[in-house]
């Protein structure tokens, strides 16, 4: 309880702490929101590469890229990371390399979670509808053409709600890059913490999470309005400000699970957006 | 109505031949044997119970299914295997598609591209598939738009349209690429009673003002009657009575074709 307490007294010389390492706990900052989009960029690249070659009418294609995806979502990302920082570099002319921090964190991050990625965006082309397929058949459309004018676009609306989770939980899974001297938001909180205490540090740090997550939900909800809108789904983004703040929900066509589903996430963004506004 | 209804049948050159098609799925033998011909510019209509393997002809030509077993030639070029020194052999993809080129099918649930608009729609294959300039493209688009009605609606989503307003659109879409051989698959099913009409409507302007050959399965059977040269009476995989509609449709000699009947008229 003595925690409790102390946070509550200590918040005003803690605060003035803060404000007094700003210009690092800024650096810190500005580092992980560099390896977050460093890392989603890598992980969505990796996810289409990967996720359309899974479905690859060449075997060798599509075995090769089912046993890239088991190995990176199969692995721990903090084995990844350990293995990229400290054994790559031992490895034997030429391929011993030491990596920069920065770039041994994006690399694990976009490697891992673009496994992940890559399984969504294959399900998304399995669910966008049959007919679709065959009408780019029936129109003699060839399947490339096809995947990236007809499949994808649509595919895509399905894929961003997936993403944006796996966005998220890239920016969580950040936190571990400090461990391989990247001097990222958690580092300097690290730092903090010695001279504030945990209490005060830890809680510092899920704010400033949880901060940076709501970025990246409103603009990925910004996002999938869009891409909802064309394919007809939806309201044009100039036209539903409030649903970046709301889990963009399915329209009603969308059938009654999907009603539900709209219905819970509404609730759900409702008590959320509040906390985040405020 | 076509002028070329005595051409039916057997005579002149055939521009859709089956050639003891075979199509099974799994332990289902959806089509046994079958053999028949369409003339060029003759209008076929397929009818028969559901099951009975119409649609799975339509898709065949389309190459949606692959054969199972035997020979399907357009205007004399085999579309989906050839027989090569005795051997049965497959065509490839890239082929097949410079083949299917010159066939179009409209389908039951529309299948518009939801991410394109009606103009987009309707030019993507002209544009790809073959190597019109966009602009001549979109006025030829436009000219068929005015035929099917949906010019005012040229850069509208799909989504924004009724269902005998895409159906229309896709009609369009599938005419834009000069076909020789048109499939109708239950292009009215999923259409509400009240858009029926307007969809047909354009089919028999369609019909009335171009050769192309088409091949129709349909629960319409006015516009069955209205349409075609002959109708076919399929059942459990096989044409069990063709004739003129007239014929078919008056006095059938099939007692399954006067039961079919019975149920649906």
């Amino acid at each position: 309880m003595d925690g409790v307490i102390g946070f509550f007294q200590d918040l005003g010389p803690n605060l003035e702490l803060v404000a007094e390492r700003m210009p690092q706990i800024v650096d810190g900052l500005l580092v992980t929101m560099l390896a977050m989009a460093l890392g989603a960029l890598l992980a969505l690249v990796i996810a289409f590469v990967f996720g359309i070659a899974q479905i690859s009418k060449f075997v060798v294609v599509r075995v090769v890229a089912r046993i890239f995806v088991e190995f990176f979502r199969g692995t721990s990302i903090v084995v990844q990371l350990f293995w990229l920082a400290f054994v790559l570099p031992q490895l034997p002319y030429p391929f011993g390399f030491q990596l920069d921090p920065l770039l041994v964190g994006v690399l694990a991050l976009g490697l891992n979670y673009g496994a992940y990625a890559a399984e969504v965006v294959r399900g998304s082309i399995g669910s966008v509808p049959k007919g679709q397929y065959e009408a780019i058949s029936a129109l003699s459309l060839s399947p490339t053409r096809g995947m990236f004018r007809v499949v994808i676009p649509q595919a895509w609306a399905l894929m961003l709600p997936s993403l944006s989770n796996l966005w998220i939980q890239l920016l969580k899974g950040s936190a571990i890059v400090s461990t391989v001297l990247l001097y990222d938001l958690f580092f300097q909180v690290e730092q903090l913490r010695d001279r504030t205490g945990t209490w005060f540090a830890y809680t510092f740090a899920l704010l400033a999470y949880y901060l940076i997550a709501w970025l990246i939900v409103i603009l990925m909800n910004g996002l999938e309005i869009r891409a909802k809108h064309n394919i007809g789904r939806g309201p044009a983004l100039s036209q539903s400000w409030r649903g970046l703040f709301q889990a963009p929900g399915s329209t009603p066509e969308g059938g009654r699970s999907a009603r539900v589903v709209r219905d819970k996430s509404a609730v759900k963004a409702g008590t959320a957006g509040e906390g985040g506004l405020a | 109505m076509p002028e070329n209804t005595e051409n039916s049948g057997t005579s002149g050159a055939p521009h859709i031949e089956f050639r003891d098609v075979v199509k099974r799925f799994g332990d289902n033998t959806v089509l046994n044997d079958l053999n028949f011909t369409v003339t060029k510019g003759e209008r076929v209509t397929l009818i028969g119970p559901s099951g009975s393997g119409k649609t799975t002809i339509l898709r065949l030509v389309m190459t949606l299914e692959e054969l199972t077993g035997g020979y399907i030639h357009i205007g004399g070029t085999p579309l989906q295997y050839e027989e090569q020194g005795g051997k049965r052999v497959r065509i490839a993809d890239k082929r097949r598609r410079r083949i299917t080129t010159d066939i179009g099918m409209v389908f039951q649930h529309f299948n518009l591209f939801p991410n394109m608009t009606v103009m987009e729609n309707i030019i993507e294959a002209p544009v790809n598939v073959m190597g019109l300039k966009k602009a001549e493209a979109e006025s030829k688009a436009e000219a068929l738009l005015d035929k099917v009605g949906m010019a005012w609606k040229k850069d509208a989503r799909p989504s924004e349209l009724s269902g005998g307003q895409q159906q229309r659109i896709a009609i369009a879409r599938a005419l834009a690429m000069d076909p020789e051989v048109l499939l109708l698959d239950e292009v009215t099913s999923a259409l509400d009673p009240e858009l029926v009409g307007e969809v047909l409507a354009v089919l028999k302007d369609i019909a009335a003002e171009t050769d192309i050959s088409m091949l129709i399965v349909t629960h319409e059977m006015q516009f069955a009657r209205d349409v075609s040269d002959r109708v076919m009476m399929f059942d459990e995989g096989s044409v069990i009575e063709q004739g003129l509609p007239d014929k078919i449709f008056s006095e059938p000699e099939n007692q399954r074709t006067q039961d079919f009947l019975r149920a649906v008229l």
